[in-house]
């Protein structure tokens, strides 16, 4: 096989299983979706890892497939960029699509839809590969969109659920809002760069660093800022930044296999990879980084806030993803691109783990998703439990864990960032990691360890999200949960070793090395943070061993170290203080609960306001006013006049039309006669 | 033979279905409706069979009229019998002979009475309309243009629904006037020119106040039919009424003659005033883009809904007319060709349903997906297609289209660009009622899973908005000469021109 042929197998092959099980899965055995699935995206994965270490060392790959469209001067092409960059997300975005796949044959083993689901998460797995290996911004949005698609297929996967098709909408609708900036920003590139090709693209950029446009009056804006923010507005719906968040929590209401590829490990992150990607044009505007590094803050740091005072399982792992994911635009906006995709990679993995983990307690739960009901699972599910801690660990930066490299240096970058807003973005991601250890903790605690409260009183309040219609909810409280089979815990196990030593492995040769030279673009000169940490780790960390040792003594690592004391303090040994914080700040707590009101005020202002306008369009604009007086006006009057005609009126509208053509050539001889 | 019908392609295009009708309905035996249908079938099929040398043979290099053939015709007048097409007319003539099989199938059982009538009507119908896409003379596409309405009126008036009365009166007021300021136009063209040859009123110089009359005649003709805002207000209401047949003909071809008649008289007859008015054109598409997006969110019928939706979809059609530039006017050509198979297949999906349950509300559903799973995946898709999704063809002239106006003003792309929020927001919302949920209501839950004709041709209409999605290169590599034509034509004055000028069309 030539390397273009494997480049095509690797998105291709989940793409024909996809159509495989989609068309015939409902004639094939049950048996025949996963294994035909799993086929496709294991060889992608083998393939990937193929590419990854062939692209380790020769240059770039960068070819046209076929030329989509041409019109006028442009032309728009289907090609593929393969870079460490783009290599490397293939290989997390097809091993984590085959742990999913592994793990769904346990998880949807029950489902009618099962055929169905195996279909769609493999077009997933095709859409996010053409995203990543793009060579051009057209099939960037392509995969864009198309991931968007199948997100939106997923989260409505149990279509009869009135929460599910709300979720689903509501997702599709506010990630359309960012396309709207992101296709602007598109426009924009083509119209000045003439072209959407990045290579075209990017080498013309610095010459367009000072260029202006106009687009109110005479106010002159730099083309860069517009376009580069317009380009992140993408990437805000589909990375989930505040205030385009609100689409990611309601997601949980995919089964959670999806939650753990789609709306954690990867779909979700192809904002932050779309901005590394145009780090050329991005390092032209200190303007637009700032911006960036601004809204990550804001989402790091209060979707963090939100996760404290979720009982839902899945939506304590996502307000964690969302504030995750806001420490990645920080890095994005402190121009620590390589760090953001650092932590893309480490979260990738340990952020995955926790959604299956979520996954295998709610089935060991038998669909109960409160962590209010749960308590001491570690003696029931020690897999579960101990990959769990690992997730957990690795989350909160504990060091020599994976997230501890990736997240220390995006708050070293932030420190050391020079640009507007650096110094709340510090305060942000510092502030965020108490926060984080301190729910991610809570959970841990409630879930794992303490009383077996489902043998108590429930709480009958909680969300059943994951429930599968004929199940019924929740254990009884005489039963034990049972960890379930071996397709649940490998990949769990799976997921748990990159989430322990990625980090340490990785964290030279991407962030200090030469992985991602020729890749991404720092201008060291304007934004510096990058050249600093690269400073520090020569001449302070040396290894990635000492980084960890002296991370010891930081106040990151104190920060979380205190989050899980007074996690455990607070739900181990005094649940009564919580309660009474929570009595004591009933205000703070009902905005917390809230959510800040976005959703309330989306709903009230833009999907209610949208009706009403329209509503006034239709029956006032259209039936009053076009029709009432203009169009009906017109009818009566003819009607009147044709009542002296009334004998030429037959009724039949077919013979006025044959008058019409009669009287037209009528009209025409008499026309010619006089000439 | 063979010989002779290389040389009437167009002739063969627009006769032979005519003629075909004609057959069906002498033939007809009520008592043997089937035997109607499958003669209809063949015509249908033979008709587009013959249309199809023309993408075939075309040469794609030529920008001007290939396939050009004719006789004088009425000498007194020098009216001629004169068809010719170009890289815009040949995609919209296989549009509408592949679209009359589509809807010959789609009425196999549906249509019990009358059958043979109602087959002829489309039948004819698709010829005049092919004849409206290649006439050269502009009486003789008067003539067309005028005579297709006919069998339209017909299908609406016998076999439409309980308010198809006001429907079609309302219908044939709107066109009514605009056709005749269309006819005074021409008129005053003969009178100057002396002649009909459309070819010839491209050279003739005329002053901007001229020019700007005869292109409000035209607008008035074309800006009904397409439907531009605000003359937009019969085509829901012809909608609602038509039956499923109807309905696909008319948001598939029939709004299409509007645009193309855009491209084919006002545009290029009065160059300058196209430019003079192009931001009052681009105005009434933004309102179309955007006000009827809003309009469509608040329809309780889905049919009301995807009519709005077509008018919504037009605005792109004329904003990249009159962006005057390569994308905009290719981009309004595919975004005319992918609105006629998506519009096909959304009010086929309707006609679907409204065969089974006989409503077309919105609230009339719900849950529909449980019953009909297959045909619920369809609907999904030709949804998203309608929201302009990428790898279906409703993106790619969208696409084009916002990043042709980009070049001409921000805001213009900027309002345009609202469709990617409000055409997600009324489609998928529509999809969310009528399809997902639990099962609404006994007749939902009687539902039964589209049948063997139904499934095909949904699915043919599906391969086609994929394949256009995936690959609109052979589309856009068939306007491309004709488009680069055009836009030099355009962009020649024609103020101060003393002597007709060869445009070489």
């Amino acid at each position: 096989m030539t390397m273009q042929q494997i480049y095509l197998a690797i998105p291709l092959l989940p793409l024909l299983a996809a159509i495989i099980i989609g068309l015939f899965g409902r004639q094939l055995p049950r048996a025949a979706a996963h294994i035909v699935t799993i086929a496709g995206v294991a060889a992608s994965f083998t393939l990937s890892l193929y590419v990854l270490n062939h692209a380790m060392t020769n240059a770039p790959y960068n070819e046209t497939v076929y030329s989509w469209l041409k019109s006028g001067n442009f032309s728009f092409e289907i090609g593929f960029l393969i870079d460490r960059l783009s290599a490397m997300m293939m290989v997390v975005v097809t091993f984590v699509s085959l742990m999913v796949h592994i793990y769904t044959i346990g998880y949807m083993a029950e489902d009618k839809g099962y055929a169905r689901f195996f279909s769609y998460i493999s077009l997933f797995t095709f859409s996010m590969l053409m995203l990543v290996m793009s060579n051009n911004f057209m099939q960037l949005f392509f995969g864009w969109e198309a991931v968007g698609l199948v997100s939106y297929l997923l989260i409505g996967f149990w279509y009869t659920r009135p929460t599910a098709i709300y979720a689903n909408l509501k997702a599709f609708l506010v990630n359309r809002v960012g396309d709207f900036g992101f296709l602007l920003g598109i426009g924009l590139v083509l119209f000045h760069f003439g072209s959407l090709d990045y290579a075209a693209v990017f080498s013309v950029a610095p010459q367009m660093a000072d260029t202006k446009i106009n687009l109110i009056g005479n106010a002159s804006w730099s083309l860069m800022t517009v376009t580069c923010i317009l380009l992140f507005i993408g990437a805000m719906g589909k990375s989930a930044q505040v205030p385009l968040h609100v689409w990611l929590p309601d997601s949980m209401e995919g089964p959670t296999p999806i939650s753990a590829l789609i709306h954690a490990a990867t779909m979700v992150t192809a904002g932050i990879f779309m901005v590394a990607r145009m780090s050329p044009l991005f390092e032209l505007s200190s303007t637009a980084l700032s911006f960036v590094l601004i809204i990550g803050s804001i989402t790091a740091l209060f979707m963090g806030f939100l996760g404290i005072i979720q009982n839902d399982i899945k939506r304590v792992v996502a307000y964690s993803t969302l504030s995750q994911l806001g420490y990645m635009t920080v890095a994005l906006g402190a121009s620590a691109y390589s760090v953001a995709i650092f932590h893309l990679m480490t979260h990738a993995f340990f952020k995955a783990l926790l959604f299956l983990g979520a996954g295998a307690v709610i089935m060991g739960m038998h669909h109960d998703q409160d962590i209010r009901n749960m308590g001491n699972l570690k003696k029931y599910m020690p897999v579960t439990w101990i990959t769990s801690l690992i997730g957990s660990l690795a989350l909160i930066g504990t060091p020599f864990l994976s997230g501890f490299y990736s997240k220390d240096s995006i708050i070293e970058a932030a420190k050391f960032s020079t640009i507007t807003g650096s110094g709340f973005a510090y305060f942000a991601v510092l502030t965020g990691v108490f926060v984080t250890a301190f729910y991610s903790f809570r959970m841990y605690f409630l879930v794992f360890h303490g009383k077996e409260k489902w043998r108590e009183v429930k709480h009958e309040n909680s969300h059943h999200d994951d429930d599968h219609q004929e199940h019924h909810h929740g254990l009884s409280p005489t039963d034990d949960p049972h960890e379930p089979g071996w397709v649940v815990k490998l990949p769990l196990i799976l997921l748990a070793i990159p989430s322990l030593a990625i980090g340490y492995i990785a964290i030279e040769p991407m962030l200090y090395g030469e992985f991602f030279k020729g890749v991404i673009f720092v201008d060291a000169g304007a934004h510096p943070a990058m050249h600093e940490l690269t400073h520090h780790w020569h001449t302070v960390f040396h290894s990635a061993t000492g980084m960890a040792i002296h991370g010891l003594m930081t106040l990151p690592f104190l920060l979380a170290a205190s989050g899980v004391g007074l996690a455990w303090f607070f739900y181990m040994k005094r649940p009564d203080i919580p309660a009474a914080i929570q009595m004591r700040f009933a205000g703070i707590n009902r905005i917390l609960e809230n959510k800040y009101g976005f959703d309330s005020f989306n709903d009230r202002v833009f999907a209610a306001g949208s009706r009403f306008i329209g509503n006034k369009l239709w029956l006032i604009g259209d039936v009053k006013i076009i029709d009432g007086t203009l169009v009906n006006g017109t009818a009566h009057l003819i009607g009147k006049l044709s009542g002296i005609v009334r004998k030429l009126q037959s009724g039949l509208i077919y013979h006025y039309a044959f008058a019409m053509i009669i009287g037209v050539f009528f009209m025409l001889s008499f026309y010619s006669l006089k000439f | 033979m063979v010989e002779y019908f290389t040389q009437h392609i167009l002739s063969f295009s627009i006769w032979l279905p005519v003629l075909a009708g004609i057959v069906v309905l002498l033939t007809a035996n009520d008592s043997k409706p089937n035997a109607t249908r499958w003669l209809a079938l063949a015509g249908s099929i033979v008709s587009f069979a013959v249309t199809i040398p023309l993408y075939t043979h075309f040469n794609f290099a030529e920008g001007g009229f290939q396939f050009q053939e004719g006789f004088r015709w009425i000498l007194s007048f020098n009216i001629n019998y004169h068809l010719g097409v170009d890289g815009i007319a040949v995609p919209l003539i296989l549009l509408t002979s592949f679209t009359t099989v589509i809807v010959v199938i789609s009425a196999w059982e549906v249509i019990e009475k009358r059958v043979a009538q109602y087959m002829a009507s489309f039948l004819i119908m698709s010829g005049l309309m092919i004849g409206v896409f290649s006439a050269l003379d502009a009486i003789l596409y008067y003539v067309f243009w005028e005579a297709m309405l006919i069998p339209l009126f017909l299908v609406i008036g016998i076999w439409g629904g309980q308010n198809r009365v006001y429907a079609t009166i309302k219908f044939f007021l709107y066109t009514l006037l605009g056709s005749l300021l269309m006819l005074v136009a021409f008129i005053y063209l003969y009178h100057q020119t002396g002649s009909f040859e459309i070819v010839d009123y491209y050279k003739f110089p005329m002053s901007l106040n001229v020019q700007i009359l005869i292109f409000l005649a035209f607008f008035a003709a074309f800006a009904v039919k397409i439907p531009m805002w605000p003359v937009h207000t019969w085509l829901p209401d012809a909608h609602v009424e038509a039956p499923t047949g109807g309905s696909v003909v008319l948001a598939a071809i029939a709004l299409k003659l509007g645009g193309y008649s855009f491209l084919r008289f006002a545009m290029p007859i009065a160059p300058d005033a196209a430019h003079y008015l192009s931001g009052f054109m681009i105005t009434l598409s933004l309102i179309a883009i955007v006000y009827i997006a809003l309009v469509a969110l608040v329809q309780k019928d889905m049919k009301k809904l995807i009519a709005y939706s077509s008018i919504s979809h037009m605005g792109f059609v004329t904003l990249g007319f009159f962006i005057f530039n390569h994308l905009g006017l290719e981009g309004a050509m595919v975004q005319m060709v992918s609105h006629g198979f998506i519009s096909a297949a959304m009010f086929l999906c309707v006609g679907v349903l409204y065969d089974r349950v006989h409503s077309r509300q919105i609230e009339a559903y719900g849950g529909v997906a449980n019953t009909m799973p297959v045909f619920a995946a369809f609907a999904v898709l030709f949804a998203m297609a309608n929201s302009g999704l990428p790898g279906t063809s409703g993106f790619v002239g969208e696409f084009m289209v916002i990043l042709g106006a980009i070049q001409v003003n921000f805001w213009y792309a900027f309002l345009a660009s609202f469709t990617l929020i409000f055409g997600a927001a009324y489609t998928l919302w529509m999809v969310k009622r009528v399809f997902y949920g639990e099962i609404a209501n006994q007749h939902v839950a009687a539902l039964k899973d589209i049948n063997k004709r139904e499934f095909f041709i949904l699915a043919i209409l599906a391969l086609l908005v994929l394949a256009l999605g995936v690959y609109p290169q052979p589309l856009t590599d068939m306007t491309n000469a004709t488009v680069t034509q055009l836009l030099s034509h355009l962009a020649q004055s024609k103020l101060g021109v003393v002597a007709p000028v060869d445009m070489g069309l």
